[in-house]
């Protein structure tokens, strides 16, 4: 049987929709007008002369560094969850040890902990070490960040994983480490592209760490520079809009890419 | 985005911890991993989210300027907190602004997730459209609706009729409105997502037996749908709550705080408290508020609705 159509639900959809799209629509026209031609016009008026100037201009202010910072702070980021997190998931979910459960609870504890709670210690920890400005202090504690949700999310990945298999590997006389490689890795995959996704969208789009560790200009990442373009700039709207655009242009790429791991992270979130 | 995202698994999937632990009961031992494995990470999340954490209590007892040591001062700083009027302002303005999130929020994205969960084409375009808002960083948003709002060359300075001056940042009212939409902006679809997955998961079967007991669609939305989604609503509920406690950008690019301290919310005074004032003392006390709040309201949530219990959506199903 079919459910007939939902009409008050339909009718906020679209609503919503409008409310979403504007937006985006003059972000996307105010981006390829001069900043003269869009003072002239209205916010909402299709651009009569393409340029490119607020981009080119975008560079000129630094994007191009800050492209570069953001990328080093992601894929580093990455690399660390990639490579703590399946090992911790593996424990979590076939270990008999009281110690890995009660881990997968800190763990668990660790997501109630907002990243605004910790800035302050943070700030000192970082001092200390000797890495503020320095790129290296943003990536730590983001990546320490991005712990929780991405066990939470692998380690219900690996329990998917038949038993039957474990045992049969068992028989075999296989090691631990041997099943990791052989059998949790290869069939994880999926669970580790998600964590990949959004540790990386984390790290990308991260703000209140680099804001408080970082300072000058050469350890500036993206969101950094979108914030003080528009302190700089604020009256330039399309410069200020072409920086916002091109920093959400690799995300974009990213969604393009692995919709479906972001999508089934952010669905799993919710529970059933 | 994702400090609001982690919030929500929580209680979600502490109920599949152990299945695999009692289907393996009669299996051996061999070939199980040790807690070695967990080690490193562990290590590493100690030492900069749990150590920070408590760092975070003993440094509001503390003194210090970002330059030297830190030196012991007893309650001091908490006493100074609670009796500075803008710290009391900015707790209740934190708390409009979360319940405001929430009836804003919550009846539009079941609507949308609901809607969504159905199968025509367009809903997957549309739902797609809706995504976008979602992979901006809240920087972006923020200054994607500064720009967009900019009393002299944005949206306002068109619809006079509709914004007065056009200067939405202007005036205490207004303001605390464009934090809620641009909250409201960016969330929905997140939200709509989390009810759209859960709706998909509700059995045909329930309608179909509602149709055939005559009962209508406004029947059948409060009397199934909504009772089916309730675990969906909770953990959306806590996300909402915990992302507006700890809303940061979203005011820092907006209103700076302002007009005055009108827009001053606990999280950002914070902010501004230890890394504009230098009072670290003061922010520690700011975060170890916050956390504790975040977390009490998420035990409540979860205590009120008997999510803890788990108990099962599923009844009249089976």
């Amino acid at each position: 049987m079919r459910r007939r159509p939902n009409y008050l639900a339909g009718v906020a959809s679209v609503a919503w929709l409008i409310i979403v799209a504007l937006p985006l629509y003059v972000m996307l026209s105010a981006t390829v007008q001069s900043k003269g031609d869009y003072a002239k016009g209205s916010p909402l008026s299709w651009p009569e002369h393409f340029t490119f100037e607020n981009y080119s201009g975008a560079f000129d202010e630094g994007f191009g560094k800050f492209f570069l910072n953001t990328l080093i702070v992601t894929v580093a980021v990455v690399a660390i969850v990639v490579l703590l997190v399946p090992p911790l998931a593996y424990a979590v979910v076939r270990s008999r040890s009281r110690v890995a459960s009660g881990v997968f609870r800190l763990f668990l504890l660790g997501l109630a902990i907002p990243a605004q709670a910790v800035i302050v210690p943070m700030f000192y920890l970082i001092s200390e070490a000797g890495l503020y400005d320095n790129l290296i202090g943003v990536i730590l504690p983001t990546a320490a960040f991005c712990l929780p949700i991405s066990t939470l999310i692998l380690s219900g990945a690996m329990r998917d994983i038949g038993h039957e298999l474990f045992e049969a590997m068992a028989v075999d006389g296989a090691s631990p480490r041997r099943m990791f490689l052989q059998l949790v890795l290869p069939l994880s995959k999926g669970g580790i592209s998600t964590i990949v996704v959004f540790s990386a969208l984390q790290a990308w789009n991260g703000f209140l760490f680099p804001l408080v560790l970082t300072q000058s200009d050469s350890t500036k990442v993206i969101t950094l520079g979108l914030y003080n373009f528009q302190t700089e700039h604020g009256i330039n709207v399309p410069g200020t809009l072409a920086a916002v655009f091109m920093s959400m242009v690799p995300i974009l790429l990213v969604y393009l890419f692995a919709r479906r791991a972001l999508v089934q992270g952010l669905m799993g979130v919710g529970g059933k | 985005m994702t400090t609001q995202l982690t919030h929500a698994a929580a209680p979600v999937k502490t109920s599949g911890r152990g299945s695999g632990r009692a289907r393996g009961g009669q299996a051996a031992d061999v070939g199980r991993p040790g807690f070695a494995w967990a080690v490193p990470a562990t290590i590493f999340f100690v030492l900069f989210a749990i150590l920070p954490l408590l760092a975070v209590a003993v440094l509001s007892f503390m003194s210090w300027g970002g330059i030297g040591d830190p030196e012991w001062v007893g309650l001091d700083n908490w006493s100074r907190v609670f009796d500075d009027p803008v710290m009391i302002k900015s707790i209740w303005l934190t708390l409009l602004l979360t319940v405001l999130g929430v009836v804003l929020q919550t009846p539009l994205s079941i609507l949308i997730g609901v809607w969504a969960a159905g199968t025509q084409r367009n809903r997957a375009v549309i739902s797609a459209v809706y995504f976008v808002p979602l992979l901006l960083s809240s920087t972006a948003v923020s200054v994607l609706w500064r720009a967009l709002l900019d009393p002299n060359f944005g949206i306002p300075s068109e619809a006079t009729w509709l914004f007065g001056d056009g200067n939405l940042f202007g005036e205490q009212s207004t303001a605390i409105g464009v934090l809620a939409f641009v909250s409201t902006w960016q969330f929905t679809p997140l939200h709509s997502l989390i009810y759209q997955g859960a709706a998909r998961a509700i059995p045909q079967v329930l309608y179909q037996a509602a149709q055939i007991d005559g009962a209508g669609r406004v029947r059948q939305f409060f009397h199934i749908t909504l009772p089916q989604l309730r675990n969906s609503i909770i953990t959306s509920m806590i996300l909402m709550v915990v992302g507006g406690l700890t809303t940061f950008e979203t005011v820092l690019i907006l209103t700076q705080g302002g007009p005055g301290t009108d827009t001053t919310i606990s999280a950002y005074y914070m902010y501004q408290k230890a890394f504009k004032s230098f009072d670290f003392g003061a922010g520690a006390v700011i975060a170890l508020l916050l956390v504790v709040a975040a977390t009490i309201i998420s035990l409540i949530v979860v205590r009120l609705s008997g999510y803890d219990k788990m108990r099962s959506t599923m009844e009249g199903v089976s």
